[in-house]
């Protein structure tokens, strides 16, 4: 039975889909069968961020009205073996997805992997709702800025209450917090939310603090996941953050501001 | 900012002041928005004061006014405030 995990966040922009890429991607690396599915019906972007986009030729829609089988949608990694992209359909409306279609995909994928990442569309309608709702753990992608920490809260909520689990009375859906475009100097000007902060108020263990960092737009443009680029900090977050996932301790790095040089020290003002 | 503001600036930082507007705010989403997310079931404090009210009527008699549940969110912590008011001739245990 593969573990299903839905990457979520309420508000959009905050790194969903770049997460869900590099979270798939670092789950298979370990050695573990992963398939991450878009939910973002209509407005596909997590084939685009894997660099699949050009193969991409059956979607999850055609698996759910049953087109297709499961196997001629499924799109294999150009770099890892042991991962698979289900696309989202571009031109289906976000309706085509339904509870009962969506639940025999994941049943049959949960046979054949050890992880299901589900990368939920921006909001709280239909599709945001059925990628939490088999989720067995959710990762909530926050920015530390207001209107993302707000949107977070009550996507926290939702999954309390209208998720599967929420509904048939089960063991709660675990709750990872993932701080994404953290800026430590900017933390520590008093300008931008510290991670204390966002614990403080949304109250669920972190999993990870990924820095904001012109690495995630090179990723982006290349079609290859954060996760794969070299000597990057963002990479080596996300690294720190799977390591987490499959419960090891991991110390925080990149949080504090960096040292400056004693020139700096004297002439880069007061802070 | 000129170099006086900067000495007798006292205004909290941005951060801190995002931080107190979000705390405000959700305290109030997360008791008025949850119910709404399934709004088959009571929210919790309903059902707390149900619960309360049978204990409390095995003992004395009060009424639903009487009991008054409040929840505040201070600092780090969430106060929940219980406020039973006993009738006048009250006998407690006999």
């Amino acid at each position: 039975m593969a573990k299903t995990i839905v990457v979520t966040s309420g508000k959009g922009g905050v790194g969903k889909t770049t997460t869900s890429a590099s979270i798939s991607t670092g789950l298979a690396l370990r050695g573990y069968k992963t398939v991450v599915i878009d939910f973002d019906v209509g407005l596909r972007n997590l084939d685009l961020i894997m660099g699949c986009e050009r193969r991409v030729v059956f979607d999850f829609v055609n698996v759910i009205n049953e087109e297709v089988s499961l196997h001629q949608a499924l799109i294999k990694d150009k770099s890892c073996d042991n991962l698979f992209i289900l696309a989202a359909s571009q031109t289906k409306d976000k309706e085509s997805l339904n509870k009962e279609g969506v639940a025999k995909v994941i049943n049959e994928l949960s046979k054949m992997f050890d992880y299901i990442i589900c990368d939920s569309p921006a909001g709280i309608e239909q599709g945001a709702y059925l990628a939490l709702y088999f989720a067995d753990e959710a990762i909530v992608v926050t920015n530390p800025e207001v209107s993302s920490v707000r949107d977070s809260d009550r996507i926290l909520g939702i999954i309390a209450s209208k998720s599967k689990r929420a509904e048939e009375g089960l063991e709660k859906t675990k709750t990872h917090l993932l701080i994404t475009r953290y800026n430590p100097e900017r933390v520590k000007l008093g300008e931008m939310l510290s991670i204390k902060d966002v614990e403080d108020i949304l109250r669920i263990p972190l999993l990870g603090v990924i820095l904001e960092s012109p690495d995630v737009l090179q990723a982006s443009n290349t079609g290859i996941p954060v996760i794969n680029q070299k000597n990057s900090k963002a990479s080596e977050c996300y690294k720190d953050a799977i390591s987490r996932l499959l419960g090891e301790e991991k110390p925080y790095r990149y949080i504090e501001v960096e040292k400056k040089g004693i020139l700096n020290k004297i002439f880069g003002g007061s802070r | 900012m000129s170099f006086f503001d900067k000495f007798l600036n006292k205004k909290k930082p941005p951060a801190t002041i995002a931080k107190e507007r979000l705390q405000i705010i959700l305290a109030h989403e997360r008791v008025s928005l949850a119910p709404n997310y399934n709004s088959s079931k009571p929210n919790w404090i309903d059902l707390m004061k149900d619960d309360l009210m049978e204990v409390i009527a095995k003992y004395t008699k009060i009424g639903k006014e009487d009991l008054k549940i409040n929840i505040e969110k201070r600092d780090n912590l969430d106060l929940l405030e219980i406020n039973i008011t006993l009738p006048e001739h009250h006998d407690g245990e006999e």
